[in-house]
C-alpha cells in the first residue's frame, strides 16, 4: 500500500463562532496516511475545533477539508466514516460493553456471526477479553477508556480522531495507556490525529507534532525536532523547560550572531533574526548548559546559585545568569562532586548552536 | 482464629459496638430533631385527614344512634311481613326523643338516602305524633301515611341498623345493595359515576400524551441551549407557575370562548364560518387544552433535569460511528431519558386525576372529572361521607396506578432531579 501524503488536508481552512473572532486562521494542514499526529496546544487554541471541523461536528467558516482526496465539508458526520475517541470516552451507559461495541457495526448492518468476530478481535487488541457483558458504569476508568479505543476502531475506519482520551486518568495509567495506543496504531497502520495540552504525551506518542496557539499552527515537526529545534519563542517555551535571554543582536556573521544583553554579550545561533539592531529572545535548553565544562564551549559566564532543589535522579539549580534570575540548570546526581552550594559562584558554558536566537517575545 | 472472633474493646474497655452505638446516638437523635416539624406537620396534615377520611367514609352510625331501640327490637324481626307492634312501639319511642331534641329532620334526611320518600313522612308523623295515644302504636303510625304500612319502608330503617356500611362506595361505582341484599348495578340512566372515573383516566391519559409530546421538544432546548438563551426559556416554563392558577384558567376562557380571540382567529384566516364557531371550552376540549397547560412544567423539570445530565458527547458519539441523526437519538438519546418521562409522566397524570379547578371553570358539562363530583358533594349536599368515599377510591387509584409503574418500569428509574 502506497501511503498518500496528503490523506487528510487543511486547506486554507478559517473557523470564527461568532463572525468576530477567529478561533482558526488559515489552517494548512497535510496528514498522511498512517501517520499519528498530535495537534498540540494550550486550551482556547483551535485544536479541538479543527478535529471538530474534521469530524464533522463543525463546519469551516472558510476553506475546505479533504480526505482522501474528497472534500468532506458538506458529509454529514455519519457518513464520513471516521472513528473518534471523545474526552470523556462518551461510552452508552445503557449498553454493554458488547452493546457499544456492536452499534457501529449494527448501522452498517455487517451480519451478526461477522460482527462477533470483529468486536473479539477489537476487545482482546485492548485486552479487554471477557468484559463484554459488563455495563460502562462497572469498569474502571482505564477500561472505559480501552473500550472507547475499540468501539472507534471496530468498524476499521480508516481514520481515527482522538480528543484528550487521557485527560481523566491518573499519571500512572495515562502512561501505560499512552504505549498502549502508540502499539496499536503501530500494529494496525491507521491513521491517527490526536489531540491533548500535555506536550509529554504529545512527545511520547507522535510521528509529527502540531504546536497550535492563536488559531495557527506554529510549527509542525517531528517530536526530537519539535524539541531540538524550536521555530520561535512560543514553541520553545510551550514544549520542555527553557532558559531564555531577552536582548538585541549586536553582530551577525557566519552563521552566529552576538547578543547584547545589558552589559554582556552572549554567542547565539541566529534562527529568526536578520540582521543588527533587532530584538530577540535567546532560548537555551537546560540540559544543554554544563557546569565549569571540561571541552571547549563559546559560551562561558559565571552565575550565582539562589537556589537547589533535589529531584531524585538530578538536581535542579536556579542560577542568576547574566540579569536571569530564573535561569535553570539540571545536575544528574550521579557522579558529579562538584561545588553546589548555595550562594557560590561557578563557571556555566553552552555551545552557541544551542543557542537559538528566536523573536522576541 | 480466637484472636478475631474476641470482642474488639476500646481503650478504655468499653465494647466497640456499644461505644459507637453511644457516639452515633447524638447524631440519631439530632437528625430526628431535624426532620421532627416536618413529621408532626405530614402527621397532622396527611396522615391524620385521611384516616378520618376513611373512617367517615364507611362511618354509619347516625342513624344507630338515632334509633337505638328500634332496632334492638328489630333484631327479631325476620324482615317478610311488616313487623310488629314491640318494633313500632319501640320506635314511636326513639322518634318522641328525636322530636323533643329536634333532630327529626336529620333522620329524615339520612333515611332518604336509603330510599326516596321518607321526608315527607316524618314530617307527616311528627305532626300527628303530638296527638297519639298510649298502645296500639302500629295502627295510629300505619294510619298517618301509606308509607308506613309498606314494609319496603322498614326495611329500608333497617338496612341502617349496622354502624358500618360500604355501601358509599358501592354508590360510587353506580351500584347498590337491593332489598335481597345482592349487589346490583343502578339503571342505566342514573349511572353517572362510571362515566365520570372513565372520562376521568382518559382525560389524565390524553393530558399526560399532550405534556409529554410538547415538553420533550422543549426540555431538550432548556438542556442543550447555551446559558443565556435557556435561561430565559426556563423563565417562559415557569411563569405559569408564578401566575395564580385561577389566572390562567380565566385566561384561557377568555381565549377559548367562542366570541374569544382564538376563534375570532380562525374566522379572521376563513378557517371556520363567523356563524359556525366552534365550541373549545365548556366540553373536554377545554379540559384538554387547559389542563395540559397548566401541567406542562410538571413534565419540562423532570425532563429536564434528566436531559441536563446527558453529555452532548453521547449523541455525537452515536453519530461519528454511523448512525443518522435519528438512530442516534432514538438508540442513545431517548433511552437515557426514560427516567424522565416515568417520573414526568407520573407525576402529570396523578396530578391530573385528581384536577379539580380548572375542569369545573372550562370543563362544562362534558369536561368535569370526578374531583369535581366530590367538591359537589362535599358543597352542596353535604354528604361528606360519599364525597370521602370517593376521595378514597380515587387515591386507591393512584396507588394502584403507582404500583403497576413500579411493576412495569421500576420506581427507582424514577429520577426527578
Amino acid at each position: 500500500m502506497v501511503s498518500k501524503k496528503d490523506f487528510v488536508k487543511f486547506d486554507q481552512v478559517d473557523k470564527s463562532y461568532d463572525g468576530k473572532v477567529l478561533v482558526v486562521k488559515d489552517l494548512q494542514l497535510d496528514i498522511a496516511e498512517g501517520e499519528f499526529i498530535t495537534m498540540l496546544g494550550p486550551s482556547g487554541s483551535g485544536k479541538t475545533t479543527c478535529l471538530m471541523m474534521l469530524a464533522g461536528f463543525e463546519t469551516p467558516t472558510n476553506g475546505e477539508i479533504y480526505l482522501d482526496g474528497k472534500a468532506i465539508s458538506s458529509i454529514p458526520p455519519h457518513k464520513r466514516g471516521i472513528g473518534m475517541v471523545f474526552q470523556n470516552y462518551a461510552l452508552f451507559p445503557h449498553m454493554t460493553v458488547y452493546e457499544n461495541l456492536a452499534f457501529p457495526l449494527r448501522v452498517r448492518k455487517i451480519p451478526k456471526d461477522e460482527a462477533d468476530k470483529k468486536i473479539d478481535k477489537a476487545l482482546s487488541m485492548v485486552s479487554l477479553q471477557g468484559f463484554a457483558a459488563r455495563m460502562p458504569g462497572q469498569l474502571s476508568g482505564g477500561q472505559q477508556q480501552r473500550v472507547a479505543v475499540a468501539r472507534s476502531l471496530v468498524f476499521d475506519p480508516q481514520l481515527v480522531l482522538m480528543d484528550e482520551p487521557l485527560g481523566a486518568l491518573d499519571k500512572n495509567l495515562r502512561e501505560s495507556m499512552q504505549y498502549e495506543i502508540k502499539h496499536i496504531h503501530e500494529s494496525i497502520g491507521v491513521t491517527v490525529v490526536y489531540v491533548t495540552h500535555d506536550q509529554s504525551e504529545a512527545l511520547t506518542m507522535s510521528n509529527r507534532i502540531a504546536v497550535f496557539n492563536d488559531g495557527k499552527v506554529q510549527q509542525l515537526s517531528s517530536p526530537d525536532e519539535l524539541y531540538e529545534k524550536p521555530v520561535n519563542s512560543f514553541v520553545a517555551e510551550f514544549i520542555g523547560e527553557n532558559n531564555t535571554f531577552g536582548g538585541e543582536v549586536s553582530d551577525i556573521s557566519g552563521g552566529k550572531c552576538k547578543v547584547k544583553l545589558g552589559n554582556a554579550e552572549i554567542l547565539a545561533n541566529p534562527i529568526s533574526v536578520k540582521g543588527k539592531g533587532e530584538r530577540t529572545t535567546v532560548s537555551l535548553r537546560p540540559e544543554r548548559a554544563l557546569i565549569n565544562p571540561s571541552t571547549k564551549m563559546d559560551n562561558l559566564h559565571k552565575g550565582k546559585i539562589e537556589e537547589v532543589i533535589y529531584h531524585g535522579d538530578h538536581t535542579r539549580l536556579r542560577i542568576n545568569l547574566l540579569g536571569n534570575p530564573e535561569f535553570i540548570l539540571k545536575v544528574p546526581n550521579s557522579s558529579s562532586n562538584l561545588d553546589i552550594k548555595l550562594g557560590n559562584e561557578i563557571n556555566i558554558g553552552w555551545n552557541s548552536d544551542d543557542a537559538r536566537a528566536l523573536d522576541p517575545k | 482464629m480466637s484472636s478475631e472472633t474476641k470482642q474488639i474493646l476500646t481503650t478504655d474497655g468499653i465494647p466497640l459496638e456499644v461505644s459507637l452505638k453511644k457516639a452515633e446516638r447524638k447524631n440519631k437523635i439530632k437528625a430526628f430533631l431535624l426532620v421532627a416539624p416536618l413529621l408532626f406537620f405530614l402527621i397532622i396534615t396527611y396522615v391524620f385527614p385521611i384516616g378520618d377520611m376513611l373512617f367517615r367514609s364507611v362511618d354509619d352510625k347516625m342513624v344507630t344512634q338515632m334509633l337505638p331501640k328500634t332496632f334492638k327490637a328489630m333484631e327479631n324481626w325476620d324482615g317478610q311481613d311488616l313487623p310488629d307492634e314491640e318494633v313500632f312501639a319501640a320506635f314511636h319511642e326513639d322518634f318522641i326523643k328525636l322530636v323533643e331534641d329536634k333532630r327529626e329532620g336529620k333522620l329524615s334526611t339520612q333515611l332518604n338516602y336509603t330510599k326516596n320518600g321518607f321526608k315527607s313522612i316524618i314530617k307527616k308523623l311528627r305532626r300527628a305524633s303530638k296527638k297519639f295515644e298510649e298502645g296500639n302504636y302500629k295502627e295510629q303510625i300505619m294510619s298517618v301515611h301509606k308509607r308506613w304500612a309498606d314494609v319496603e319502608y322498614w326495611r329500608a330503617i333497617q338496612r341502617r341498623a349496622p354502624e358500618f356500611t360500604g355501601q358509599k362506595y358501592l354508590k360510587g361505582m353506580d351500584m347498590y345493595v337491593n332489598e335481597e341484599g345482592k349487589i346490583v348495578s343502578v339503571e342505566e340512566d342514573r349511572r353517572i359515576h362510571r362515566v365520570l372515573w372513565l372520562r376521568t383516566l382518559e382525560i389524565a391519559f390524553f393530558v399526560t400524551v399532550f405534556c409529554f409530546l410538547m415538553a420533550y421538544p422543549i426540555a431538550h432546548l432548556l438542556a442543550t441551549l447555551p446559558m443565556k438563551y435557556s435561561n430565559l426559556l426556563m423563565i417562559c416554563v415557569l411563569l405559569p407557575f408564578w401566575t395564580s392558577l385561577l389566572v390562567r384558567t380565566a385566561s384561557w376562557m377568555i381565549l377559548l370562548q367562542q366570541q374569544g380571540i382564538v376563534n375570532d382567529f380562525f374566522v379572521g384566516i376563513g378557517l371556520v364560518a363567523d356563524d359556525n364557531r366552534p365550541e373549545m371550552m365548556y366540553n373536554k376540549t377545554g379540559s384538554y387544552v387547559a389542563m395540559t397547560q397548566i401541567l406542562l412544567p410538571f413534565m419540562v423539570l423532570p425532563l429536564y433535569s434528566v436531559m441536563k445530565t446527558i453529555s452532548p458527547s453521547l449523541m455525537r458519539a452515536g453519530k461519528s460511528l454511523g448512525g443518522t441523526p435519528f438512530v442516534a437519538f432514538w438508540k442513545v438519546y431517548f433511552p437515557l431519558t426514560i427516567p424522565g418521562i416515568g417520573a414526568g409522566c407520573l407525576l402529570v397524570f396523578i396530578l391530573a386525576i385528581g384536577y379539580y379547578i380548572t375542569p369545573a371553570l372550562v370543563g362544562g358539562a362534558s369536561g368535569t372529572l370526578i374531583s369535581n363530583q366530590i367538591a359537589f358533594h362535599m358543597k352542596s349536599t353535604l354528604d361528606w361521607s360519599f364525597a370521602s368515599a370517593m376521595g378514597l377510591m380515587l387515591l386507591s387509584g393512584v396507588l394502584v396506578i403507582y404500583w403497576l409503574y413500579n411493576k412495569i418500569v421500576g420506581i427507582d428509574n424514577i429520577k426527578l432531579g
